[in-house]
């Protein structure tokens, strides 16, 4: 075992994917001999040759399209977009395209591929480099929506991602890329996608979150601890298609839940843990589910440590859930 | 119009001036029959639709020629990522009237189960005929995708992408262009430019003198033929099929042909084509060009074309008939194909529907238990 930052279990993920596998083909913007804006594809084009790592033109548009393609035709694609922000421009080629085509050609053509991308602030990025947008994304049968946040979890889900026969939106945490460290198997091993993972155990009150916010909400429930709450930490880690099973369970262990996330509030993927509580085991709860998300504004800059969610407002919220 | 002439073979008098076109009979007559059968899938699925008995169609009169002119310049293992203007692509290679007429039905035996409206076809063999989508230009970057995968493994396949004139404003069209120049992917892309976007004419779609020119810009030759001309598309698409496949990297093909009908079954033309547009197109057929080049060429006479096409009237007919008669897709299908899996949320889901269309009697559910 060696103890990576996330940013190298990445690395470490591509290049195993790689030797492992011919047909898998790593691109997109800066990622070729420079290795990517944020060194995610450090080293890649050196060992792989030009063909197999490679920049393409300025066009999320054409790189998403074109994996759809390589896909479509045998190979393994691993797109990178530069920034979450930036992958509007791809959203019909992800949501019309990839994300249908099995579906509307009856499984006759199918598009196994893999898009990263890093997302969410703490980087002072302002509004167009720290969005949060998987909800959109969510929202997409066809798809699949991973975000890991240690970086045993980066290279495994990064493995199974790729190895998945379906598409799959591979949001990394740009915030934990250099500041979490952990130990991180050498070769190959996955992590089964829709599974979760528990953070730490407690019977108090559940806390579901995900990518950058699972230091905060450890953090937190540190805090918590020491007054005497203990919480169970949840990573969702595949947000869809999710483990509600795995959610229900750990929200009926403690009747009292707490979700939190980095997007806005309203349509947020909170909304749809909650809803789902309230459907299935609103009979379980003890109190009202409480989110603390990012506020239903655009990403601010030098004020961005008030608009993102931490271990301060997530005990806020714990004790409020506990109080109740 | 733009002053650039395009390429022809066949001129209106059905003369070639000793081009050599190297078609043999049977391959002219496996064309001809071609834009028939397309001639008559069109009628029948006009008819078919205004009975009430499908709900849409996207007519082809008019354009039979640049669909099967470029198709018969490719190879069953080359790849098709058409628009849904593009039919006849498929049936010049293989694909059964049986097969489509399916699809318009959206029934059991429809290769996308239903799932899609009519005309979006997706066909896997003899020839790849990719699933169509409705948004316009996606396919055009998957094409240059799919052709790159082609390169890496050192195979000789050449991808053709099709759309309209309305193709060209949009993004796919300039990413696909972009990467395919960039990475002289073995692309042609073939532009029909049939005078409309549903109702948005040339002069509103683009300042530019036509759409070959484009090409120029992305590093690639561009070329513009008679599209009612099979010849003429064949001569040039071939060229451009033969250069892809050589290493020699994509070409934008422009060709110039008319839709004589709506945009779709939902359409009326008239409200927007002027009168004397449909006239001058009338009168350039591109079926009857091509009969006269047969007759000249000593392969027609009359009566050829009204026993032909009543053949393949029945074909289609027939094909019509067994397909209404083919069950719907059972319920199950609405959860299936969204994942290779299905996971734990989906299985749920379709449980619920077929247990109340269980509940309720609703014949849809089909047999047995969720998922069959």
């Amino acid at each position: 075992m060696a103890t990576l930052t996330l940013l190298q279990a990445v690395n470490d993920g591509l290049k195993t994917a790689m030797r492992r596998d011919p047909s898998v083909y790593v691109f997109g913007e800066d990622v070729g001999p420079k290795g990517g804006v944020f060194l995610a594809t450090e080293g890649l084009t050196k060992e792989f040759g030009k063909n197999r790592c490679f920049d393409t033109p300025l066009s999320e548009d054409g790189i998403v399209g074109a994996a759809i393609g390589m896909a479509l035709n045998g190979l393994k694609p691993v797109c990178e977009i530069q920034f979450q922000d930036f992958i509007f421009p791809a959203f019909d080629q992800i949501v019309s395209e990839a994300a249908k085509f099995r579906y509307r050609s009856g499984g006759q053509y199918t598009c196994p591929m893999v898009i990263r991308t890093p997302y969410g602030g703490g980087i002072r990025g302002g509004l167009y480099h720290s969005q949060s947008g998987e909800a959109y994304f969510c929202h997409t049968p066809g798809l699949k929506v991973v975000i890991p946040s240690t970086p045993h979890d980066a290279k495994g889900l990064l493995l199974a991602s790729i190895a998945d026969p379906d598409p799959v939106l591979f949001l990394e945490p740009k915030a934990l890329y250099r500041s979490v460290k952990g130990e991180v198997p050498e070769g190959d091993y996955s992590v089964p996608l829709s599974t979760l993972r528990t953070v730490r155990e407690g019977e108090r009150v559940t806390v579901f979150c995900y990518g950058a916010m699972v230091p905060q909400a450890v953090k937190a429930a540190e805090q918590a601890a020491a007054k005497g709450i203990e919480c169970l930490i949840v990573d969702l880690r595949t947000l869809y298609p999710l483990d509600e099973e795995g959610v229900l369970e750990a929200a009926k262990r403690t009747g009292r839940v707490v979700v939190v996330h980095e997007a806005p509030r309203f349509c947020g993927y909170g909304a749809e843990i909650s809803a789902m509580i309230a459907e299935n085991i609103i009979e379980y709860m003890e109190a009202p589910v409480a989110r603390v998300t990012g506020f239903d504004t655009p990403f601010p800059n030098t004020l961005e440590h008030h608009y993102m969610p931490d271990d301060r407002r997530i005990l806020d919220a714990i004790e409020h859930v506990h109080g109740f | 119009m733009t002053a650039t002439q395009p390429i022809s073979v066949i001129e209106e008098s059905g003369a070639i001036n000793g081009h050599a076109h190297g078609l043999s009979k049977q391959e002219l007559s496996h064309c001809y029959r071609t834009m028939l059968l397309v001639r008559a899938f069109d009628d029948t699925c006009l008819k078919l639709q205004r009975s009430g008995r499908i709900g849409f169609s996207i007519p082809n009169k008019g354009v039979e020629a640049c669909q099967v002119g470029a198709a018969s310049a490719l190879r069953k293992s080359d790849w098709i990522f058409p628009s849904y203007r593009d039919f006849g692509m498929a049936l010049y290679h293989g694909v059964k009237p049986l097969d489509m007429m399916h699809n318009m039905y959206g029934n059991a035996q429809d290769s996308a189960k239903g799932r899609q409206m009519p005309v979006h076809f997706s066909f896997d063999a003899p020839i790849h005929f990719v699933s169509i989508s409705s948004p316009i230009g996606t396919h055009i970057p998957q094409a240059v995708g799919a052709a790159y995968a082609a390169m890496m493994r050192k195979e000789d396949t050449v991808f053709l992408t099709s759309f309209g004139d309305g193709g060209t404003s949009s993004l796919g069209f300039h990413s696909g262009m972009n990467f395919a120049g960039v990475w002289k992917a073995p692309v042609v892309f073939l532009c029909q430019n049939n005078g409309y976007a549903i109702s948005c004419p040339t002069e509103e779609q683009t300042a530019s003198d036509g759409y070959a020119i484009k090409a120029k810009a992305y590093g690639m030759p561009g070329v513009v033929v008679d599209g009612n001309d099979l010849l003429a598309v064949r001569k040039v698409v071939g060229e451009a099929v033969e250069r892809a496949r050589k290493g020699g990297g994509p070409t934008l093909v422009e060709a110039r042909t008319f839709r004589m009908g709506g945009h779709s079954t939902s359409d009326d033309p008239t409200r927007y084509v002027p009168k004397e547009l449909v006239e001058y197109w009338a009168k350039r057929d591109p079926i009857e060009r091509f009969e006269r080049f047969l007759a000249q060429a000593g392969y027609w006479k009359k009566g050829d074309r009204d026993r032909l096409y009543d053949e393949c009237m029945q074909e289609v007919g027939a094909a019509a008939r067994a397909a209404e008669e083919t069950a719907r897709p059972a319920l199950e299908t609405v959860f299936t194909d969204v994942y290779a899996d299905m996971p734990a949320h989906l299985r749920r889901q379709g449980q619920a529907a077929f247990d109340l269309a269980a509940r309720k009697g609703d014949a849809s559910a089909g047999d047995g238990k969720f998922p069959l």
